[in-house]
């Protein structure tokens, strides 16, 4: 074995089927879409048909959540390229169609991968095939998810849960048939009573407020409910009822270590749209982008080309390297919040640059420049911000914990 | 008396004439005129090499066919050195902590590399690590991953005094890649021995906006032989070279690498310090009227054998800044954190613990885009583009890192008792050196 960070061999057809549903399927709606906010894209059912079908050989994650459940144990040795790998390589691929066409793909929600993630044996059955949004932000709790103020309290005579709260940004929210919300057991033991529960979409307690107006990744809905007295049975707990202080956030955490790189492949795939349209636009407009001649000996614009695409490399590889270290069963949450950071900024910085260079083409709609710029910026927000990356890092590096770096 | 040391003398003679006279500035034209004075001082080069080594011609032996290494396979993605590239690693870290990095301050001042520490450094082989072993060398595989992992961990210690160990491995590498039967049997042997001759890559000219395709230094095509005109800048050991591969643009045909010997009539060198690499003895290389033989040549002058020979230079250089751009994060996090400031150590601020975080993205990015450029090279895939990202990344990020390290110490940053200075200006070389070594 020697050092290789190609695409592994065995995962080229996945992506070039991916490729093939961004370019058919996602492109020719993505603007539709855009100006049409709230209206369901009937065309991702058939898709996400198909891609049920991808998700049963083993290691085709498909393109969303299903795969990114960890192998326990050790390691044998062997080097694995996994469903982590082969799941981001997909989403790099559709992201580089539609990134809120992505989002908004049936049964491939955050929640499905909180489930795939921490769900037991019964549950993954019982919720098999559904479609699951994820519900953590409030109002008054964002970046700060140990803040939140949705309550779970027990009742022990009908053996469930009653959730009383607010909850905002969940994507897919209208849409999907179950609702994975996080909500605390008691607030005054912070994090470590924090748990998420698996709420039917039916449920009556289970209120929705309001969709969304957004700046980008319009496709994809983004609700807000009302939780009133909303009673889930005890079984969609996931992971254990108990309070343990000593283990605090770490469960629910643990979550992110396999996400943040997925939705670090979400910004490469539209970094790489982006860069890709410029080049065009550019070589049209007589620039020649030169690997070998020393950047500063070419024009500005080539320059200026080649340093966006040495950022796109980089993302790529870090979040490349996060999935390898998850599928491989080495501890990544540094390596994850690596590519999260550097794929978030790059995409944004990236996207915004591609609209200059390409002038009134870049920031009207007659193509779709000005949407990705808009659409790029929500992938340095959700899953982390790049602020929050930051401060994951600089703990971990440094040493320090969350009360002495704030 | 040489043609250099007679130039010198006219140069000396006409600036004492020239300076003091009043017509200078009269005419207003003193800038110009100390443009000329520089160019004529320049012509201080002396003979290259101090003890001439002689190099015997040897046929090489049977069937007339260079060695070539082979290139390696994989289709799974894998971070993981191999078990020898570990041990490799391990050694070389090691000789860099214990080594390198205690006599860097003294090699940086004195621009020289220690003589006995370079003798540690080849006892490590290093100029095997790209030689086949048929030839004497280490390795039956292409190993340029290796060679990454080798300067990435020397210039953990010193970058200045990695490049003045590393420069005799590029030329055996490019022997071991390029080189016809013959060259490789006269070089690899004294490259591989005990005894390393001093040998470097020269590539770069000295004028802002270089483009190593497009050379100004010239093999002028004169009866069955080469005659070289041009000078050359950033050749590590200069003037102790025994052995130079040189860059010229063969007329009518384009850029082509020649061997030169220390010694030969014509070729000479003077020290060049620049702002960093200090330890590798820089210097520039004037060839004056230098006549080769045909055999000179490598690789008979094919533009695909220059173009990867630019390319495996500028990889060199970014595993030479992934490897000081750690050496700057590992400096800086205990000092971060031991550093107090309002009461807490600074390391308890966004700002500071902001700065280590970004160091670590994008030092991880460098590196990450240098190992797949180098691992491209050993499977044989074309690496253009990803050298040129790597470079890209290496040259802006790597500098950046360096200016942070000064920045996180301060004041303190910025005086030679800590390492960071150095750093900052070591750091720089990577985006603009071409050629010196490569791997």
């Amino acid at each position: 074995m020697a050092i290789n960070l190609e695409v592994p061999k065995k995962f080229l057809p996945l992506v070039g089927q991916a490729h093939q549903v961004a370019e058919e399927i996602f492109r020719p709606v993505s603007r539709k879409y855009d100006r049409e906010e709230h209206t369901y894209p009937k065309e991702l059912d058939m898709l996400a048909a198909l891609l049920d079908g991808m998700n049963d050989g083993s290691d085709m994650g498909g393109a969303g959540a299903a795969g990114v459940r960890r192998r326990g144990g050790g390691n044998d040795g062997e080097v694995r390229n996994g469903s982590n790998m082969s799941t981001a390589l997909g989403i790099m691929e559709l992201c580089w169609g539609d990134v809120g066409l992505l989002l908004s793909m049936p049964r491939q929600g955050l929640g499905n991968s909180a489930i795939a993630s921490v769900a037991n044996d019964e549950q993954l059955e019982r919720f098999k095939g559904k479609w699951a949004a994820m519900a953590i932000t409030e109002p008054e709790a964002g970046s700060d998810s140990a803040a939140i103020r949705t309550t779970a309290v027990y009742d022990e005579r009908t053996d469930e849960y009653i959730l009383n709260g607010e909850k905002i940004y969940v994507t897919s929210g209208e849409r999907a048939d179950l609702v994975v919300v996080w909500a605390t057991l008691d607030r005054s033991l912070g994090r470590a009573a924090i748990k998420s529960f698996v709420v039917e979409r039916s449920n009556p307690g289970l209120k929705l407020d309001r969709l969304e107006h957004k700046l980008g990744i319009r496709a994809s809905d983004t609700a807000a409910f009302i939780l009133e007295d909303c009673r889930v049975p005890r079984a969609n707990l996931l992971g254990s009822p108990e309070i343990d202080v000593r283990k605090g956030f770490a469960g629910v955490m643990q979550t992110f270590d396999n996400t943040r790189p997925l939705v670090a492949a979400m910004a490469v795939g539209l970094t790489r749209a982006c860069l890709e349209e410029t080049k065009r636009l550019l070589e049209e407009s007589g620039v020649v982008i030169d690997y070998d001649r020393p950047a500063q000996s070419q024009s500005a614009a080539a320059a200026e080309y080649l340093a966006m695409e040495a950022d796109y490399e980089a993302a790529r590889l870090l979040t490349m390297q996060a999935t390898w270290m998850a599928d491989n069963a080495k501890p990544n949450s540094l390596q994850a919040s690596y590519a999260k950071a550097k794929a978030g900024r790059t995409c944004v910085d990236v996207a915004l640059r591609c609209v200059r260079l390409c002038g009134s083409r870049g920031y009207g709609e007659e193509l779709l420049l000005e949407k990705w710029a808009r659409d790029g910026k929500i992938l340095d927000i959700f899953e982390g911000t790049q602020q929050i990356q930051l401060l994951i890092i600089a703990r971990q590096l440094l040493g320090k914990s969350s009360s002495e770096l704030k | 008396m040489s043609v250099a040391d007679r130039s010198m003398g006219l140069g000396l003679r006409a600036l004492g004439r020239f300076a003091g006279s009043d017509l200078v500035d009269r005419l207003g034209i003193r800038k110009q005129a100390e443009g000329v004075v520089y160019r004529a001082t320049r012509d201080g080069f002396k003979a290259v090499g101090a003890a001439n080594r002689i190099f015997r011609q040897v046929r090489g032996n049977g069937n007339g066919r260079a060695a070539r290494l082979r290139p390696s396979a994989s289709g799974v993605f894998d971070l993981t050195p191999t078990d020898e590239q570990q041990m490799l690693q391990e050694a070389f870290r090691d000789f860099a902590a214990e080594r390198l990095r205690p006599a860097a301050l003294r090699a940086d001042e004195a621009t020289a590399a220690p003589r006995e520490l370079l003798d540690q450094a080849n006892e490590l082989g290093l100029t095997m690590l790209g030689v086949p072993e048929e030839l004497g060398g280490a390795v039956s595989e292409r190993s340029t991953v290796t060679a990454v992992l080798a300067a990435e961990a020397l210039a953990h210690g010193d970058m200045g005094l990695a490049v003045a160990a590393l420069a005799p491995a590029g030329v055996a590498t490019a022997l071991s890649l390029w080189g016809d039967a013959d060259q490789q049997a006269t070089y690899l042997p004294p490259l591989v021995s005990e005894d390393v001759p001093a040998a470097a890559l020269a590539l770069m000219e000295p004028r802002a906006l270089f483009d190593p395709f497009a050379l100004r230094t010239t093999a002028r095509i004169d009866g069955a032989d080469y005659v070289l005109d041009g000078v050359k800048s950033l050749v590590p050991r200069a003037t102790e070279a025994d052995l130079l591969v040189v860059a010229a643009e063969i007329a009518g045909h384009g850029p082509g690498l020649f061997l030169v010997e220390g010694g030969t009539p014509g070729l000479l060198a003077k020290p060049a310090p620049a702002m960093g690499v200090r330890a590798a003895a820089t210097g520039e290389v004037l060839l004056d009227g230098v006549r080769l033989p045909a055999r000179a040549l490598i690789g008979d002058g094919a533009p695909e054998v220059y173009a990867e020979c630019v390319r495996r230079a500028r990889l060199a250089w970014c595993a030479l800044a992934v490897g000081t751009a750690r050496a700057v994060l590992d400096y800086v996090i205990p000092y971060v954190n031991e550093r107090v400031a309002f009461g807490e150590p600074i390391s308890h601020r966004q700002a500071v613990a902001f700065t280590i975080s970004n160091i670590a993205i994008e030092l991880d990015g460098m590196r990450l885009a240098t190992l797949r450029a180098a691992s491209r090279a050993d499977m044989g895939k074309d690496f253009g583009r990803e050298v040129a990202l790597a470079r890209q990344l290496c040259s802006e990020k790597g500098a950046a890192i360096g200016s942070d390290g000064v920045q996180l110490l301060g004041g303190h940053g910025y005086i030679k008792e800590h390492p960071v200075e150095r750093w900052y200006r070591d750091l720089r070389a990577v985006g603009l050196a071409e050629g010196a070594l490569l791997v």
